[in-house]
Order: C-alpha cells, then sequence, then structure tokens
C-alpha cells in the first residue's frame, strides 16, 4: 500500500514536470501589432489598433487559431522611424510574437521590414503604399507583405473605370510634377488608358504650390477630352475642378484616394460634382464581408470604420487565416501560406503578386450632391 | 490643338495680371514716397482675403452667403484691414527708422513680414492649414469665343482692378493729397518747407496701398479659394517683379508691369508648366541687366 502510494506520488510529480517543462510551445500565439498612436497621425494609429483588436477577438470567439487563444500586444511607434525600429525588435526579441501586423506610415515600416527579414518574423503592413515597403534595390522582402494597393495601381484603375464605365475614349490628365504619389498615379492612368484603345489628348504637369492652373487646364479643354484625370491631393483637386468649370469643361473627373476627404466638397463646392475617385473601400458597398464589418466595428467602438481600421482588419485577418492555413507559428511556414492567400476581405478579394502586393479590387467613390457616394468596385 | 498663344491664354493672363496689379500698385506707391521696398506688402494681401473670409462668417447669417451684397462688405472689411495694418505697421515699425539707414527699414519689412505671417497661423481660428474661402459670386463661364470662356470671376477680378487704378489715377491727379503725395515722391525736404505734412502723406500711401492689395486678396480668395498665412509670398514677390519691370515708383509703371507679367506667365505655363513659375524671375533679371530703371521709369533710381 506504501509502495502504491508513492508510485502514485512519483507520478504525479513526474506529469507535474512533464507539465511545467515539457511542451515549449505557449499555450497562446502571440501576435505584434504596430501603429502611430500617438504624434502626427495619432488617428490613424488608433483605427489600426482598433480594427486588429476587432479581428482578434473574432478569432478568439471562435476558438483562436491552431487550438490557441490569440493574445495581440501593440506597440505605439509615434509616427517615427527609429521609434519603429525599436518596437520591431522590442515585440521580436522580447515578447516573442510570432508575426506582426504593422504599420501605418511607409518610413516606420520601411524601417521595420529589414528587422523582420532578418529574424524571419512574417509582417503585413496594412497601408504603406509605398513599393519600397516589401520590394526594395531590386530585391524582394522574404517575409514583407502589405494588405493595401500601391499608388500606380490606382491609375490603372482610374483609366479602367473612365474608359469601360464612363466610356470615355479621349482622356486628358494633369498632375504635380513634384510629388511622387501624383505622378505615378497619372503615368499608369495614361498608359492603360493607350493600352485599352483610349487616347491621351494632354498630359500636363503643374508646379507644387501652384494655385492658378489656366494655362494648362486651357490646354486641356481645348483638346476636348472625354473626361479630365486628376491625380492630386483634395485641395488642388478642388482648385483644378473649379477652374476647370470655369472654362467651360462639364465632363466627368477623375482620381485617386487624395481626394477622400471633407474638405474637397467645402473647397470645390459644384466643381467637383461628376467627380469620380478610386478608394480602398467604401462602407456603403453592399457586399455582405463590408456590411457585417461596418456593423460589427460601430457597435464596438461607436463610429463608421474608415480606410485604415478596415484595412488593418483585413490584415489581421489575413495574417491568422495565413497561420492556420499553415498548421504552424514557424516564420517560414506562415510565409510561405501567406503567399498562397486567396482571402474575402473587406476591401475586396485578396491575393499577392510576386512582389507582396494585393491584387484586389478598388472601390470607385461618386461626388453626388456634396456626398460621397459608392459607385461601383473595379477589379485590376 | 492649335497653338498656345489663343484668345483664352491670353483672357487667363489678364486675370492674372489684375491681381497682380493691385499687389504691384502699393509696392510702387510706398517706393515711390519713402523709398522703402515694403516686403510685408504681400501679407497684407493675405490679410484682406482673411477679413473677406471673416466678413463672411459675420454677415452670412443677416445676408444668407452669397450675392452681390455680400461680396461689397467683404471688399469694404478686406480693403479696411489691410488698410489698417497697413497704416498700423507704418507707424509701428517704419517710422521710427525713417531717418535710419534704408538697410535697417529693408530687414525690418522682412521681419514684419514674418511676424505677420507666423502670428497669423499661430491665432487658433486662422491656423497654418488650409482653409476653404466661401462661394461668395458663384463663377460661370461665358462664351466669348469659338474656343474661349470667361468667367464671371474673370470679368470682377479685371473690372474691381480698373474701377480701384482709374480711382487712384483721378486722385493722385486731380486731388490736393495726389499733388502733395507727387510733391513727396519728388523731395521729401522740399514739400516739407512748402508746407506739406510728409508724415501724414506717408501714412495716406500705406493706406492706399494696403486697401489695394486687400482687395487683391479677396479677388484671389474668390478666385482660388484656398487660403492660408503665407498666400502672399509668391503673389507678393511677383507684383514687386512687376513693380520693377514697369519702373518702381511709377504707378501706370506697376499696372503695365503687372499685366506684362499675367501674360508672360500664362504663356510660359502653357508652353511648359515648370518654365511659368519661373519666368517671374527670369523677367527681373534681364530687366535688372537690361533696363534697370523698368519699362516707364523716370531717372535710374537706386535699387535694392
Amino acid at each position: 500500500m506504501k509502495r502504491t502510494l508513492s508510485i502514485v506520488a512519483l507520478a504525479m510529480l513526474v506529469a507535474l514536470a512533464l507539465v511545467s517543462c515539457a511542451p515549449k510551445g505557449p499555450a497562446e500565439i502571440i501576435i505584434g501589432g504596430v501603429g502611430p498612436v500617438s504624434g502626427e497621425a495619432a488617428t490613424f494609429g488608433k483605427s489600426t489598433q482598433e480594427g486588429c483588436e476587432l479581428a482578434v477577438e473574432e478569432w478568439n470567439a471562435k476558438g483562436g487559431v491552431l487550438g490557441q487563444q490569440i493574445k495581440l500586444v501593440y506597440e505605439d511607434d509615434k509616427g517615427d522611424a527609429a521609434e519603429g525600429a525599436a518596437v520591431w525588435t522590442k515585440l521580436i526579441q522580447q515578447d516573442k510574437v510570432v508575426a506582426i501586423v504593422g504599420t501605418v506610415m511607409s518610413k516606420v515600416s520601411l524601417a521595420g521590414a529589414p528587422i523582420s527579414e532578418q529574424y524571419g518574423v512574417p509582417m503585413i503592413s496594412p497601408t504603406s503604399t509605398n513599393p519600397a515597403v516589401t520590394f526594395a534595390d531590386g530585391k524582394l522582402r522574404e517575409f514583407v507583405f502589405r494588405a493595401c494597393f500601391i499608388d500606380p495601381f490606382q491609375g490603372t484603375v482610374g483609366a479602367k473605370f473612365a474608359f469601360d464605365d464612363l466610356g470615355a475614349r479621349k482622356a486628358a490628365a494633369i498632375f504635380d510634377v513634384g510629388n511622387d504619389y501624383t505622378k505615378g498615379l497619372s503615368e499608369f492612368f495614361r498608359d492603360t488608358f493607350i493600352a485599352l484603345g483610349g487616347e491621351i489628348v494632354a498630359f500636363e504637369a503643374h508646379a507644387t504650390g501652384a494655385t492658378d492652373f489656366k494655362a494648362q487646364l486651357t490646354k486641356i479643354v481645348q483638346a476636348k477630352p472625354d473626361v479630365v484625370y486628376i491625380s492630386d491631393y483634395y485641395n488642388d483637386v478642388a482648385l483644378i475642378a473649379k477652374q476647370l468649370r470655369e472654362l467651360g469643361f462639364t465632363g466627368p473627373l477623375v482620381g485617386g484616394d487624395g481626394w477622400d476627404s471633407p474638405d474637397l466638397v467645402k473647397l470645390g463646392g459644384e466643381a467637383v460634382e461628376n467627380g469620380f475617385f478610386t478608394n480602398h473601400y467604401s462602407k456603403d458597398d453592399t457586399r455582405p464581408e463590408v456590411q457585417d464589418f461596418v456593423k460589427k466595428y460601430t457597435a464596438k467602438f461607436g463610429a463608421a470604420p474608415d480606410a485604415l481600421a478596415t484595412l488593418a482588419y483585413d490584415a489581421m485577418n489575413i495574417m491568422l487565416d495565413a497561420i492556420s492555413r499553415a498548421g504552424s507559428t514557424e516564420g517560414v511556414k506562415i510565409r510561405d501560406a501567406l503567399k498562397a492567400t486567396d482571402f474575402a476581405a473587406v476591401s475586396g478579394r485578396t491575393m499577392f503578386d510576386e512582389q507582396h502586393n494585393p491584387v484586389k479590387a478598388a472601390a470607385i467613390i461618386e461626388i453626388k450632391g456634396g456626398q460621397q457616394v459608392y459607385r461601383t468596385t473595379v477589379a485590376p | 490643338m492649335g497653338s498656345i498663344f489663343n484668345l483664352q491664354q491670353v483672357v487667363n493672363g489678364l486675370q492674372l495680371g489684375s491681381i497682380y496689379a493691385l499687389i504691384a500698385l502699393g509696392y510702387t506707391m510706398v517706393y515711390g514716397i519713402v523709398r522703402l521696398i515694403n516686403f510685408a506688402h504681400g501679407d497684407f494681401f493675405m490679410i484682406g482675403a482673411y477679413a473677406a473670409y471673416g466678413a463672411f462668417f459675420l454677415f452670412n447669417a443677416v445676408l444668407g452667403g452669397s450675392g452681390l451684397p455680400m461680396a461689397g462688405i467683404a471688399l469694404v472689411l478686406a480693403m479696411a484691414a489691410s488698410g489698417g495694418v497697413a497704416l498700423l505697421t507704418n507707424r509701428l515699425a517704419y517710422k521710427p527708422l525713417r531717418y535710419k539707414p534704408k538697410l535697417s527699414s529693408l530687414i525690418t519689412a522682412i521681419g514684419v513680414s514674418m511676424l505677420i505671417e507666423y502670428l497669423f497661423s499661430a491665432i487658433p481660428f486662422i491656423g497654418p492649414s488650409f482653409r476653404a474661402f466661401p462661394d461668395i459670386l458663384p463663377s460661370r463661364p461665358i462664351q466669348i469665343g469659338p474656343n474661349a470662356t470667361i468667367s464671371t470671376h474673370a470679368l470682377i477680378d479685371i473690372g474691381v482692378a480698373a474701377v480701384l487704378m482709374i480711382g487712384l489715377t483721378v486722385l493722385v491727379r486731380h486731388t490736393a493729397l495726389g499733388k502733395a503725395m507727387r510733391a513727396v515722391s519728388q523731395d521729401k525736404d522740399a514739400a516739407k518747407l512748402m508746407g506739406i505734412d510728409v508724415e501724414k502723406v506717408i501714412a495716406w500711401t500705406f493706406l492706399i496701398g494696403g486697401s489695394f492689395a486687400g482687395a487683391a486678396g479677396l479677388l484671389a480668395g474668390m478666385t482660388y479659394p484656398r487660403i492660408f498665412p503665407f498666400m502672399g509670398i509668391l503673389p507678393g514677390l511677383k507684383a514687386f517683379i512687376a513693380a520693377v519691370l514697369g519702373g518702381i515708383g511709377n504707378i501706370p509703371g506697376a499696372v503695365l508691369g503687372a499685366y506684362i507679367m499675367g501674360v508672360a506667365e500664362t504663356f510660359a505655363t502653357a508652353y511648359n508648366s515648370l518654365l511659368g513659375e519661373g519666368i517671374a524671375f527670369a523677367i527681373l533679371i534681364v530687366v535688372l541687366l537690361v533696363r534697370p530703371r523698368g519699362i516707364l521709369g523716370e531717372k535710374s533710381a537706386d535699387k535694392i
């Protein structure tokens, strides 16, 4: 009897020892999140955090991933590259995250990406549009992905929309020659529009900070385009639209996500009516993924999600989906699963191209009666 | 496509030139009287735009937003605000330095300019970012040729500039104040000996020049409805060059120079958008090399 007792005790001890030291894997899977919660882009960081939190909460409610609960460690990069690098190192070395979703600004993601690459910890930036984040110096960053489309893509989609939906055959474009974003958009618009069989009748640059665009716009109007592509930011767009209308142009205007500001209508008034721009998503899109997400997000945070929250939510979902398909938390396996992504995200069905940029549709927003109205979705 | 030299571009150039002309007049008047290049003049232009912006929000409820009465009140307030600030600047910053070396006044002028710009950026309800200028008089195009339109804004810009310039000419040629101004510009000391209150004439000059810049501010706000505290720098510089081109100190010269600048800039931009931004400065260099006193300038005066 005494012997049986001691055997039981021994067995218990052994079991205890096994439990305490054996399964090296943690009881939960830790994912890092990064965004500028303070600093000049604080609202971006907050939206990103909320998007990540909502996604993690939903996965955990469904039983987590790989049978384990997910823990989100969210860090503030303050919109600063040096701070970003420190946060990346901390997440990987101290918190032992298996993957990172972040961050918003391209310059900070550019600081984090080499660290992810070095340690083989996969990352998805939700909103960094600079192509160099995933593909720098002619070399692909194997572990770095992004959830947003890059700038030139919008020009391509804008051209398709102008040609197919608006039926335009002759187009003109104007852009800020000192800004790579607007220049890139216009060039891709031009190339795609020509490839579709359209004609570019005027392609005009303007200097940064100009307020009078009439000389260029006169050339544009006299070339009689069906549509004018304006790739500038909203405050230049408003001035250009006003002066175009004053010169007698009544046709449609098309642009990129630089238009997405309430100030566009305040500055441009009636001139920006009959204007269309490409954006990452529209909360008025009727797809069930969108409506479901908007409802859940609004219920949890008390306001409709902006594009940043949406893309962060998508990025986190894509990452967790990849981990679940990889069946492992090993960096290389997650990376391979990410490469094979085909996910029905809120901002559109997402796959990755060979440079780890998402291939997905863009939403077209129309300015109608001073409001942003969802018009359609255009696939590339 | 046709040539870039066509009626529409001339209209565009005249509209731009009208705004330059109103600013250039203040530059040239002040220079003519006190031999000071008032670099804060571009900021008086900015103040005019903000005063008109403020007028809209003050009287919006009473006058229902847009229309001619609102434009009239905005014009009066813009001219009053800019003229007032110009008067104050003269009294506080330039008058104490009147008989000091010229360089002191010039540097003070640059200081005043920056002070006004950063002060406006710091005031919370003005702030450093762009503000949307209200649509006081909605613009619409009027067809004036097979390939050309003129907008109601362009008509207003050119019209207001013309009326104010004619008014100024009448004032300078046919009033006692105008006579005193001409006297002071010719010889300050002799004018004083003739019993002219030189300081009073200088104050009037600042008031009139400033108010013209204020009018230009309103017009620019309506035409390019995006205002911010640094909006006066570039138009100010270009108007200054226009004044030099026409002959600084010469009133018809400033107007002529401004219209040449407006049209030249428009054509240059139509030819190449970046050339347009630089043409003003190219003109300045050429004028200083070839004809330093400007097109209508009298005897060579020392320039800075």
